[in-house]
């Protein structure tokens, strides 16, 4: 039976929970896709969740390895195909705890970069797991800066093969997932070396082991890199390589050969590398970032009002934690960032359609506003729905830190994402470099791409706010992001020239502006998110309740923003101390609005039970009975040696004979 | 297989520092005897053979909880037979044994013995404490329930007098009042204090502590009526073995109600306690060994990250030349500077709470309780701000680590899952920072009715005399020196005047609309959490600011303001919009403040590694591949990466369980 604490927040929704989830899901026909894909994974054991907070490194290992090869036999019975519309919501329901994962990324290197022999040669072979492929780039020694990576591949024309090494130890390897114990094969990334000039940085298939009994092939050194924070499942591996030999046709060469005799030949536009990394960026914002944030607010939030502490009036029964004004604001702006990014992601998925459309005409023009946004936006949305998955977990108190609350698993898995794919500074100073790059050419009058051609239009005023409704009004929040994206851009702008016109060389001067850039960058990104949200909110049917509901959502976004960063908005007195004391009542009181709301909001995420795999976060709310039972599952609740070997004796004060 | 040579990039670090790294390090041991006796008691369990094992991060949370127990079995030994007696010294020699970490006997040690010390009678001394002195007994402190934690008037366990047997009965009546979290109940202790709520003669009398045994003296199985066990893995503390408790009726004798204050005589006549701010006094004692504790683990995460960004080599600063360290570049001094500079602040923070603490403890012994409601006041605030900082600090520190941040050879994940549950023991955070808001309110009413406040609070009694001078406030934004710490003292009071003030208002508006205080109180309470914050921020920066004066060395005084000045500028400059929106400071200001953080960023620069090395960790404490003393960082991955269990076998188990199996059938 459903807590009934639980069950009254849903009876006074004031929209339809399914007509959301739709809206999430993109149509109610996705959803209902969605939702077998789901059962059909949950209803079979090997897919079960159930232990694994009990489990060693090694089980996790193997009980990963056991569920991709299970998953094979499923989709085949299911009628499932790689590019069938159920795909993308199987890696979902497995919540990602499934090994293999960078066989994919092997599979798409080879279709990527690989020339039409390469692809025929070796696609089938991976497709029927006759091989297992990983991702070979980032090495001990260097990651985002790839240019650094020091593996080498020299061109032997005598026996046409490549011989590739890892000349030292910072050289080896490192981090690449699958690699450490599964992987057959590679794609390795090296340095091009023929007949003595360097061409830089190539991908090569290696094969690392026997695909007979699995030894290692010779001249190969590989293995896992070892406990981490998480991600217990995958075998993130290093790999040395000493004299290893593969031949000429190794080279994934769709845009660069390196013919017989040792000629370089490049074909193609380089353009195209950035396309790939956009691509990886966008697509893994909404399954590895957005899922696991949505799943910590939904655990949170049910948990809130199952929770009850202390009292708010005298008398009454102790109060629901969640109508407490600091624990909302601490789980409400989560819950509206995670339908605003949700939407963010949206955008970049529609703009990276019509930019892929463009390219296959070989026109590229949209890449570096591609690229720009799509480093600019992993950063942003990382780094949030991490702080935020961190708030929700905190927000549970003691409880949240079990592992049984499913949310330090979240974390620890969430907060890898802002490291891979691009560090995220880094990945903000790539945006920061195109915002500046505008800037000047908007200020010379020069076209510039749609999503910054606001930088062009610099407009002096004040904000006109004269009440607090007034700032429940998008085009009054908007215009505040876009004049604070605006005054840090060109601020930076101005100061990278006076610094460059005082003497100091180009690259210093970048160096010594890059923490005001970073802040730019991250300005653009807001302005973008709350302006498509609020654009968003306007298109949708104002049936069921949705749009309003999601107007509250949209300036509660907005407010968060500004509330927790007044000084920006208030630094050049484009909003005055008074209109601050207003955003702060607006937002406020938009708390308690939402409040309401909060629970049918996290259900519209619909995630199930086993998804979320949480004592705290369950559908029905019997928080506390299922964290008792769960916890007399622990293997810890078995009779320990240490009793025999050590408590005893202590105990009888026997310590002398330890 | 190690290579022994320090990496020359430390070398180099070390070498230009402008000042003495050990004469900082006397500062924070409080002398250089303290130094000298510390380094002393760490050499004894560093060379003590039966200390060593295995890297911990290889094994499984049973292996890792036997390991602590056998250790911890042996740390009670040796500190008898070394002699070590003084709390300081003890807790040295603890935390090199466990490396920092919790261990299964630290209820036992840190609150059983302690509690019945302050709490018991003479005669429940004689019965327990000799035995819990030598192990016979070890106990754990249960108070948290499965329902409620900090709010302790709602905890559900009872014990109802029974005249007839003259016997408690203990009874955990639903599921939510199950004891769940304490250390060392799940597998280890064989006794409990209990809190429960006193029921006799049919009347509740609040919670009571008792002292419930839980396990068979001699086959360690549970007694009948008790259920206990371990609740499960949690994010960190694997060591520990948190536990949860059940009690169906069970009984214990009169006797076993600690006595010492207050009473239920034989025939059941409640006798009440006399003052119950005495509790105040433990509570302020460990939240301001949290400060200190804030301090540590910010500061081993500091030492980490700082010592790899010096090894570290990482793309180009200048077209042709080699890799940059990446401690050049600007955006990684600007992630990890203020963090040095904050865990040096929480530091003198910690060490002012606790000479404060034994001061005031002194004038509790002779009756005069009148300063610890401030310091209690004080401390749960500190206690917040500075947990809630570090544990954001440490995170930060591992993430400009990069991806081998996320390696739990680096350290500090474990750095951050150990620290982590401090933001919610001993009193949840953003309760606490309420606490320290009930203070400031009342004292805020005090100096509106005309009444002086004394103590960190003082500064409110300006707020009525800028009433008389309403200029006041304005004509200070023109003298804000913002090279000088003492002004940025002044600043930093104005705020924290200024959002009391503000929320003090907010709070008076609210009660006029409502009809229920603890409404308007809900209704203001992200106000009043913010007053908190620049009330604890101020406090940090003044404590920080005063140190300086104490620091005898020039060239040590002078790092030490470098940093006093980033500390204090960071977070104004983070905070921009209260001293914006208070009138203290311009835009114009504020761009300069953020200008010299940058410049300080720089000076600072060729101190960064002299001034983690001053915090004096030793390899060994530091568990980090990373934050070697020695710099050797990636030769020591690879040797550690291959005693990882997944390599135990070259061909892993899997392949034939899982793989081959599949490929024969595709």
């Amino acid at each position: 039976s459903v807590n009934p604490d639980l069950a009254g927040e849903r009876q006074t929704a004031s929209f339809s929970v399914e007509k959301l989830t739709a809206l999430l899901d993109g149509g109610a026909e996705q959803t209902r896709i969605r939702r077998a894909v789901v059962e059909a994974i949950e209803s079979d054991p090997v897919f079960s969740r159930e232990n694994q907070y009990f489990q060693t490194q090694n089980e996790r290992y193997e009980a990963a390895v056991r569920k991709a090869v299970h998953l094979q036999k499923k989709m085949h019975e299911m009628g499932w195909t790689d590019n069938g519309p159920e795909y993308k919501y199987i890696y979902r329901a497995l919540s990602g705890d499934v090994a293999f994962l960078l066989h994919r990324v092997f599979m798409r290197s080879i279709s990527v970069l690989g020339s039409d022999k390469q692809i025929a040669k070796w696609m089938p072979l991976a497709t029927q797991h006759k091989l297992i492929g990983s991702y070979a780039q980032t090495e001990l020694g260097h990651g985002t800066y790839l240019q650094g990576l020091e593996t080498t591949a020299v061109f032997d024309t005598a026996t046409q093969e490549f011989i590739l090494n890892t000349p030292k130890i910072s050289a080896m390897k490192w981090w690449p997932g699958d690699m450490g114990r599964s992987a057959t094969h590679t794609v390795a990334f090296a340095q091009l070396y023929i007949h003595g000039k360097c061409y830089g940085i190539h991908p090569f298939i290696v094969q690392i082991r026997s695909l007979q009994d699995h030894s290692l092939c010779p001249g190969i050194t590989a293995g896992d890199i070892g406990p981490k924070m998480s991600f217990e499942h995958a075998d993130n591996g290093y790999l040395l390589l000493k004299n290893v030999r593969v031949p000429r046709e190794n080279m994934l060469s769709k845009f660069c050969e390196v013919r017989p005799d040792g000629t370089y030949v490049r074909q193609g536009s380089q353009q195209i590398n950035y396309f790939t990394m956009t691509t990886v960026r966008i697509s893994l914002i909404s399954d590895e970032v957005l899922t696991p944030f949505m799943k910590a607010c939904t655990i949170a939030i049910r948990y809130s009002v199952v929770r009850r502490q202390s009292k708010l009036k005298p008398g009454e029964q102790e109060a629901k934690i969640l109508d407490y004004q600091t624990q909302q604001e601490k789980l409400l702006p989560q819950l509206a960032a995670a339908y605003a990014f949700h939407f963010t992601n949206d955008y970049l998925q529609e703009l990276f359609n019509r930019g892929y459309r463009e390219i296959q005409r070989k026109n590229f023009d949209m890449l570096p506003e591609l690229h720009a946004l799509s480093s600019g936006f992993k950063a942003m949305i990382t780094q949030h729905c991490t702080a935020g998955v961190e708030i929700c977990l905190r927000a549970c108190g003691g409880h949240g830190y079990s592992l049984l609350s499913g949310l330090p698993s979240l974390y620890t898995k969430i907060i890898a994402s802002c490291i891979y794919e691009g560090e995220n500074t880094i990945l903000l100073l790539q945006t920061a470099r195109f915002l500046i790059k505008c800037f000047m050419a908007a200020s010379a009058g020069q076209p510039v791409p749609p999503s910054v051609t606001y930088l062009a239009a610099v407009k002096h005023g004040k904000c006109p706010a004269k009440n607090k409704l007034d700032f429940l009004s998008p085009d009054i929040y908007t215009e505040a992001y876009q004049h604070v994206a605006v005054r840090l851009t060109s601020s930076t702008a101005a100061k990278l020239q006076d610094l460059i016109q005082s003497g100091v060389k180009k690259h210093d001067a970048w160096n010594q502006c890059t923490v005001q850039l970073v802040q730019a960058a991250k300005a653009h990104c807001h302005y973008i998110a709350v302006k498509n949200f609020a654009e968003t909110v306007e298109k949708l049917e104002t049936k069921a309740g949705i749009q309003k509901i999601m107007k509250h959502l949209c300036d509660l976004f907005a407010l968060h923003g500004i509330f927790s960063n007044t000084g920006a908005f208030l630094h050049d007195g484009y909003t005055s101390g008074a209109q601050m004391d207003m955003v702060t009542a607006s937002y406020l009181d938009l708390l308690a609005v939402i409040r309401k709301d909060a629970v049918p909001l996290v259900d519209a995420f619909d995630f199930t039970d086993q998804g979320l795999n949480s004592a705290l976060g369950s559908y029905d709310g019997q928080v506390y009975q299922r964290l008792y039972e769960w916890a007399q599952k622990s293997p810890t609740n078995q009779m320990s040696p240490a009793y025999e070997r050590y408590l005893k004796p202590l105990l009888h004060n026997t310590l002398s004979k330890l | 297989a190690a290579a022994m040579s320090v990496n020359a990039d430390l070398r180099r670090e070390r070498a230009a520092a402008t000042f003495q790294p050990e004469l900082l390090t006397h500062i924070l041991d409080g002398g250089p005897e303290r130094t000298r006796r510390r380094k002393e008691i760490e050499a004894l369990v560093l060379n003590d053979p039966d200390f060593q094992h295995e890297d911990l991060n290889f094994l499984s949370r049973s292996q890792r909880y036997e390991q602590a127990i056998r250790k911890s079995s042996l740390m009670v030994m040796k500190l008898r037979e070394y002699g070590i007696a003084d709390p300081e010294e003890i807790y040295w020699f603890k935390s090199f044994v466990h490396r920092g970490r919790p261990e299964p006997l630290d209820l036992h040690l840190g609150m059983f013995l302690p509690t019945l010390l302050t709490q018991a009678t003479p005669e429940q001394q004689d019965r327990f404490f000799m035995p819990a002195w030598n192990l016979e007994i070890i106990g754990t402190y249960a108070q948290t329930e499965m329902g409620h934690g900090t709010h302790l008037r709602g905890l559900e366990t009872t014990a109802t007098y029974d005249p007839s047997t003259q016997e408690f009965i203990l009874n955990s009546p639903t599921v939510t009042s199950i004891k769940w979290w304490p250390g060392g109940l799940g597998k280890t202790s064989n006794h409990a204090i209990v809190l429960a709520q006193l029921y006799t003669q049919g009347q509740c009398k609040g919670l009571h502590a008792f002292i419930v045994p839980i396990r068979q003296l001699g086959t360690h199985e549970p007694l009948p009526g008790i259920t206990v066990g371990d609740i499960g893995p949690k994010f960190g503390y694997d060591e520990m073995d948190n536990g949860y408790l059940k009690m169906d009726n069970f009984r214990i004798p009169r006797e076993n109600m600690l006595m010492k204050y207050a009473q239920v005589e034989p025939d059941g006549t409640y006798v009440k306690p006399v003052s119950d701010k005495l509790t105040y006094g433990t509570m302020v004692f460990i939240r301001s060994l949290i400060v200190g504790d804030s301090a540590r683990s910010l500061s081993r995460a500091c030492t980490i990250a700082i010592r790899y960004s010096a090894v570290r080599h990482q793309s180009e600063l200048k077209p042709g030349e080699p890799e940059p360290q990446i401690l050049d570049y600007q955006t990684q001094q600007y992630k990890l500077f203020p963090l040095l500079a904050t865990a040096y602040a929480f530091h003198f923070v910690g060490a002012y709470i606790k000479a404060t603490y034994h001061r005031i403890n002194g004038d509790i012994s002779k009756g005069d309780l009148s300063e610890l409601p401030e310091l209690h006041a004080l401390t749960a605030g500190l206690k917040a701000f500075t947990s809630w900082t570090a544990n954001a600090g440490i995170e930060e520190c591992r993430m400009a680590c990069g991806g081998h941040g996320y390696s739990r050879c680096s350290g500090i994940p474990d750095i951050y899952v150990t620290f982590t549950p401090s933001c919610t023991y001993e009193g949840e955070n953003t309760v606490m920072m309420l606490q320290t808001a009930r203070f400031l309110m009342k004292s805020y009413t005090q100096v509106t009715s005309g009444q002086q406040v004394s103590g960190m609070v003082s500064y409110l009694n300006d707020l009525s005399r800028q009433r008389i001078q309403p200029q006041h406030v304005a004509a200070r934004t023109v003298t804000v020196r913002i090279n000088d710490p003492a002004s940025l003292v002044e600043a930093y009071k104005s705020r924290a005047a200024r959002l009391v003030e503000s929320a003090a208002k907010n709070l008076q508006a609210e009660l006029t609309h409502r009809n229920s205080k603890e409404d308007a109180w809900n209704r203001t309470s992200v106000d009043l959490v913010r007053a908190s914050e620049a009330h604890c921020h101020y406090v940090v920066v003044k404590l920080f600011t005063a140190k300086l004066a104490e620091v005898g060395d020039a060239a040590v005084r002078a790092v030490l303001t470098d940093l006093c000045l980033l500390y204090a500028l960071f977070g104004i400059s983070r905070n921009a919009g209260d001293f914006l929106q208070a009138g203290i400071l311009t835009g114009a200001q504020i761009t300069q403040v953020n200008q010299h953080v940058k410049e300080l960023l720089a000076v600072i620069r060729p101190n960064a590694v002299a001034l983690v090395d001053s915090f004096d960790f030793h390899d060994v404490h530091l568990g980090s591949v990373l934050g070697r003393y020695d710099g050797n960082v990636y030769e020591n991955m690879f040797e550690w990466a291959k005693k990882s269990p997944l390599n135990k076998t070259q061909v892993h188990e899997s392949f034939h369980k899982h793989l081959k199996p599949m490929q024969a059938k595709l």
